[in-house]
């Protein structure tokens, strides 16, 4: 069995609303592996971005705390972590790139002055070889002008390139860890192969583990070793791609999968998920996704089913399983 | 950036005239006459009719314009009515004085209210915040005439620190100058603090902080240059408003600038010296604005102007 880089155990995320703490990560468990490339999937508002901020420690400026569980990255905790610990792991171990490459570089500064940033701060070099180090960095995510990129503010690149700078960024001191929150979903269609392509290129290269984080099934498909599918803060089914897609076991993935349209398929609705997400503030008693389940029984009303180990090592946590618990359990 | 600015300074020479037409129209519609007012209270009218024929305000208005702004591009500023002294000179002993009050007024204003605002901001909802915004409103709130009543009383009265009035020695400048700044000082902290805390919720600031930044190079390096615009924009607002003198600030510290003179002018209705002053008030604003933009460029890379 291959070595974990990433282990979140049951991880408890809170934000305070009118002084009142609001649960938004209910027990979230997952496990990243070396060089190992998982999906994390769900509708908007499920807490998918909300778990990659709590691995990164991205609470500055919220009312979110982790208020449970713990985040081992290397076997070390990293909700025991002081401030300035962290602060070192960010950039460095774990990096992150996000959805919205117009905005996430500062308007008002050089290309190369934010890419050295990370470089000088994690790998104590000068500020000529933080240079060096800069413009080779944009070469390696196929930046062709990287000499004069460096000197050229944002707004004179197109969104493809501003993404490719931040993976460049990203990327820069070596990370064992790569984040990509949606980081394609505000690209063109082309654009958005291109970044995966590279994406994909580069985790092969150094054989680093990336969290992604999309509701698009389509990348997952292309890009992943393994998916969590999260729903209402927790996570609903853990398994490999090829499984997931073939035989989708919750009945929220089952959902998630036949809402993508297939080609040559002719039809005048798409099938969609019936309902919304239950509000945080408002959760149902039993399975948070019985409302809306079309195989609801009158168990899932009333006790909310626990993660069950089905066979090659998936999870689901869902009662239509309850009768396969253990049963093929390794 | 040369070629612009220049552009900009041609730019200025039409729309002084119109101002200078606009002013010289103004100031001849109030009422009253100047030649009455020169001639003194127990003149005939024929006394008032020679000394208007001598003053040349017997005139049409628009002979008068030109042969004002005939003397104006020779250099001229023409005389005083009431001092019977070139209105250049009378300038020269104001001008100065209230370049130096606004200097310092702004200086200390830009410089302290930057740093409540960005306190602020930074510690927002907590006691840094409450007292620099408490400070801020009591600095928009308290009048000029009072506070600087009040700084004479304590600093000039009490303590003897600070002279009571005047524009001599640096000493002189310190109570005026905390007053007209106060309510500038309190002005800009409350737009930074607002600017600052909007900026703090962009994108790139997490980026900043995922990148393993301290948090106070995420303020200095990028959260507080992406601020500065809109503070920018009031300061330079409020220098060109304190370059025309404060007649409240240089009434109640007896202080020679050029808002009293303005002010003593136009209740002798002493046309050169008043239509001499609004045109410079205007000259610096424009100028002052030119500056205000060129710094958003400096600011802002995406602000480029093209020649």
């Amino acid at each position: 069995m291959s070595e974990k880089l990433l282990q979140v155990e049951q991880l408890q995320t809170d934000f305070t609303k009118d002084k009142r703490k609001i649960r938004i990560l209910h027990g979230v468990n997952f496990h990243i592996n070396k060089g190992e490339v998982i999906g994390l999937v769900g509708e908007s508002g499920c807490g998918k971005s909300l778990t990659s901020l709590s691995i990164m420690g991205l609470f500055k400026g919220t009312s979110g705390e982790i208020t449970g569980g713990n985040i081992r990255f290397n076997g070390q905790d990293l909700t025991s972590l002081n401030v300035n610990e962290m602060r070192k792991m960010r950039g460095k171990q774990i990096a992150m790139i996000f959805q919205e490459p117009m905005t996430s570089l500062n308007p008002v500064m050089k290309i190369g002055e934010q890419l050295m940033e990370p470089i000088r701060i994690h790998l104590n070099l000068n500020k000529k070889q933080a240079k060096e180090h800069a413009v080779s960095m944009l070469k390696k995510v196929g930046i062709a002008r990287s000499d004069e990129v460096i000197n050229e503010y944002p707004h004179q690149l197109s969104g493809g390139m501003r993404q490719r700078v931040m993976i460049a960024m990203a990327m820069s001191c070596n990370p064992n860890l790569l984040i990509a929150d949606e980081p394609t979903t505000a690209l063109d269609v082309t654009i958005q192969a291109q970044i995966l392509e590279l994406m994909k290129q580069l985790q092969q290269q150094e054989n680093m583990s990336i969290l992604l984080i999309t509701h698009d099934l389509g990348i997952v498909a292309e890009m992943c070793d393994r998916v969590v599918v999260m729903y209402a803060g927790r996570v609903v089914e853990e398994a490999d791609v090829f499984d997931l897609f073939e035989k989708p076991k919750h009945p929220y993935t089952q959902g998630l999968i036949g809402s993508v349209p297939k080609i040559g398929d002719k039809r005048d609705k798409l099938d969609s998920i019936k309902g919304n997400v239950p509000d945080p503030s408002d959760m149902p008693i039993g399975c948070k996704f019985a409302p809306r389940c079309t195989q609801v029984m009158p168990i899932c009303l009333e006790k909310e089913p626990t993660s069950m180990m089905l066979e090659n090592e998936r999870l689901c946590s869902c009662w239509l399983y309850d009768h396969e618990r253990g049963e093929t359990h390794v | 950036m040369f070629q612009y600015i220049l552009k900009r300074i041609i730019e200025m020479i039409p729309l002084l005239l119109v101002i200078s037409i606009l002013s010289f129209l103004f100031i001849h519609m109030i009422p009253g006459d100047p030649a009455r007012l020169v001639a003194g209270k127990d003149a005939t009218l024929e006394d008032v009719n020679r000394v208007s024929i001598e003053l040349g305000l017997d005139q049409p208005i628009w002979k008068q314009y030109i042969s004002f702004m005939g003397n104006l591009f020779q250099g001229d500023l023409g005389t005083s009515l009431k001092t019977g002294l070139p209105v250049s000179t009378m300038f020269a002993d104001r001008f100065m004085p209230s370049v130096y009050l606004t200097l310092l007024s702004m200086g200390w204003a830009v410089v302290i209210g930057l740093i409540i605002g960005t306190l602020s901001a930074v510690f927002k909802n907590k006691w840094p915040d409450h007292l620099g915004m408490v400070t801020a409103v009591s600095g928009i709130s308290l009048p000029g005439f009072w506070l600087g009543l009040i700084l004479i009383q304590i600093f000039s009265v009490q303590l003897g620190w600070f002279p009571t009035g005047g524009s001599e020695g640096w000493k002189s400048y310190v109570l005026p100058s905390i007053t007209l700044g106060a309510g500038i000082m309190s002005m800009l902290a409350r737009f930074t603090r607002s600017s600052l805390l909007e900026t703090l919720k962009a994108d790139f600031i997490r980026t900043g902080r995922a990148k393993g930044l301290k948090e106070s190079s995420v303020l200095t390096k990028h959260a507080l240059r992406n601020s500065l615009i809109p503070v920018v924009t009031i300061a330079g607002l409020q220098f060109g408003f304190l370059l025309g003198g404060s007649v409240v600030v240089e009434t109640v510290f007896s202080f020679p600038g050029m808002g009293r003179l303005l002010i003593d002018s136009i209740a002798f209705r002493d046309y050169p010296v008043i239509q001499s002053a609004l045109l410079l008030f205007s000259v610096e604003f424009i100028l002052v604005n030119l500056i205000v933009d060129i710094l958003y460029s400096t600011l802002n890379p995406k602000i480029q102007y093209e020649s």
